[in-house]
C-alpha cells in the first residue's frame, strides 16, 4: 500500500464539497454523470479517468446484440459459493437474489451474472491482497449463474466483511459483492458493486460516494428480504439491477425459446 | 418513460483477477489457427505508465459479418466462434486476443471490434471501437467521419507482423476516444 498522510477528515471534506457542487449543477439543469469518473477522493482514479467527454455514436448492429451464454458455460452449482471446500465457510450465510431488467422493466433472460467478494473476515483470495485477515479454505468468493425466464438470479454465499485499503489513513470499504452483468445489448454491459443496508461506512467511502446523488447510490444497496431468508439456515437479501443502453427491438420469446 | 433507476456502475477494483479471467478467455479462435490474428496492445494511464490491472472485452461479428449467437465462450470447444472474449492486462499493461478480422455487418459498413474497458481506478466501464487499418469502408463510417483526425487515429488499429496492435490511453495527448450511445 502507498504511504499516505491523508486522514478520513481530509477525504470527507473533499467528498462533501464534490457532492455540493454536483447537487448545484443538477439543480441548474446539468446532467451529472453517475458515478463521476473524475473523482479525486478515489486517489487511483486521478490518472485513470478520461478527461474528454465521450463522443456520441449511433450503435451499430454488433453493439445492439449481446454475447450469448448458456448451460454449456455455467453449471448450476456455481451459484452456491458455500460448497467449494470440504467444510462450510465461516460467516453469516446469505441468499442474494433479484431480477436483471432493462430500462423499460423487461427481464434480461438467460444471461450471465458473475460475482466475486471478500470472505467474512474481509479478505480476498488474491495474490496482491495485503490485508492480514485470515483466508478461509472453504471459501473462494467466486460465483456465476444464468438468469431465468423472468430475469432472476440467485446466489447462496456468506456475508463479506469490510476491508481496509490504502486510499488514505484508516480507509475501510463497506461490505460489498462485485457483480458483472450482460444485458440484451453490448451497450448495456455493467460491472458494479452491491452493498448491504445501513452500512456505517457509506458516508466515508470514496468509491460509493463517487455516485453523488442519493437516489442513484440507493440503487446499489440490497434490501433485507425476510421471504428470502431460510428457516434455521440463512438470511435473505434482494437486489434488482437495471441495465440501460440502446438495444434491438424487443420481441416476446416464442414457445420453445425458454 | 421509465420510472426505474438505472443501476450505476462501480470500479472493477483490484481483486477481479481470481474471478473473471478464465482459461481460454482471450482466444476467440485457437492461436495460430488458419485465418487467426493476434489483436494486442498496451493500456496506459495519464502519466504514460502501463496499467497492469485492466480488463478488456471485445465483441465482434465473424469474418463474414454475422453476429454470433452461439454459447460456449466460457468453455471454448476450439471450433465454435462466439464473437466475445476477455483479456486482463499483464504486469506490463499488455493484453492479447486471438481472433479473426470482423466482417461488415451490412453491405459497405466499416467493420470494428466493440470494446469495453474496466480497471482499478476507473469508476465505470468505458466503451469504444477498434477499427481496421486502411479499410475502404472507414471513409464512410458515420462515427469516424464525425471525429477530428487526431481522435480518429485513436480508434484505428495498426497492422503488425501477427495482426493488429491497438493501444488504449485513458488520459494524455493520445487519450482514446470513448463513446456514449444515445
Amino acid at each position: 500500500m502507498t504511504a499516505t498522510t491523508e486522514t478520513q477528515a481530509d477525504l470527507s471534506a473533499e467528498i462533501a464539497q464534490i457532492e455540493a457542487n454536483s447537487t448545484e449543477a443538477e439543480a441548474a439543469g446539468q446532467n451529472v454523470r453517475q458515478p463521476l469518473l473524475d473523482y479525486p477522493p478515489y486517489r487511483s482514479s486521478i490518472l485513470r479517468h478520461p478527461t474528454k467527454d465521450p463522443r456520441h455514436a449511433d450503435p451499430e448492429t454488433i453493439e445492439l446484440w449481446a454475447p450469448c451464454f448458456g448451460h454449456s458455460d455455467v453449471e448450476p452449482l456455481e451459484a452456491d459459493l458455500t460448497i467449494a471446500g470440504s467444510n462450510e465457510p465461516i460467516g453469516e450465510r446469505i441468499t442474494v437474489s433479484g431480477r436483471v431488467l432493462d430500462g423499460e422493466g423487461r427481464p434480461v433472460r438467460n444471461q450471465l451474472v458473475e460475482i466475486w467478494q471478500a470472505n467474512s473476515a474481509g479478505r480476498y483470495i488474491h495474490k496482491r491482497e495485503q490485508h492480514p485477515a485470515p483466508l478461509d479454505p472453504n471459501f473462494t468468493g467466486v460465483g456465476r449463474c444464468l438468469t431465468d425466464a423472468e430475469g432472476r438470479y440467485r446466489f447462496q454465499t456468506i456475508k463479506p466483511g469490510p476491508y481496509p485499503w490504502g486510499n488514505h489513513i484508516n480507509a475501510w470499504r463497506p461490505a460489498h459483492i462485485h457483480f458483472s452483468l450482460f444485458g440484451r445489448a453490448f451497450t448495456q454491459r455493467l460491472i458494479t458493486q452491491m452493498y448491504f443496508p445501513s452500512d456505517p461506512l457509506f458516508a466515508l467511502d470514496p468509491i460509493y460516494q463517487s455516485i453523488t446523488s442519493q437516489k442513484d447510490r440507493d440503487a446499489l444497496v440490497a434490501k433485507y428480504d425476510h421471504d428470502l431468508s431460510t428457516p434455521e439456515y440463512s438470511m435473505g437479501y434482494s437486489w434488482d439491477i437495471v441495465l440501460t443502453g440502446p438495444s434491438r427491438t424487443w420481441t416476446e420469446p416464442e414457445e420453445g425459446d425458454l | 418513460m421509465s420510472t426505474t433507476t438505472r443501476t450505476p456502475g462501480q470500479t472493477i477494483g483490484p481483486f477481479f483477477g481470481y474471478a473473471l479471467p478464465y482459461e481460454g478467455d482471450a482466444d476467440l479462435v485457437p492461436p495460430g489457427s488458419p485465418g487467426s490474428i493476434r489483436l494486442h496492445g498496451w493500456v496506459y494511464d495519464g502519466a504514460g505508465n502501463p496499467i497492469p490491472d485492466a480488463l478488456l472485452e471485445i465483441w465482434q461479428t465473424d469474418a463474414e459479418g454475422n453476429v454470433p449467437q452461439a454459447e460456449g465462450s466460457l468453455h471454448r470447444d476450439g471450433w465454435t466462434f462466439t464473437g466475445w472474449g476477455r483479456a486482463d492486462t499483464d504486469p506490463n499493461g499488455h493484453y492479447t486476443f486471438s481472433t479473426v478480422l470482423p466482417g461488415p455487418a451490412k453491405e459497405g459498413a466499416a467493420p470494428f471490434f466493440a470494446l469495453t474497458v474496466f480497471a482499478r481506478g476507473l469508476l465505470d466501464k468505458l466503451h469504444t471501437r477498434i477499427y481496421l487499418p486502411e479499410h475502404p469502408s472507414n471513409a464512410g463510417d458515420p462515427l469516424l467521419v464525425s471525429l477530428s483526425e487526431d481522435e480518429r487515429a485513436t480508434l484505428v488499429a495498426t497492422a503488425d507482423a501477427t495482426g493488429l496492435r491497438f493501444d488504449i490511453h485513458l488520459q494524455g495527448d493520445r487519450e482514446t476516444t470513448f463513446l456514449t450511445y444515445g
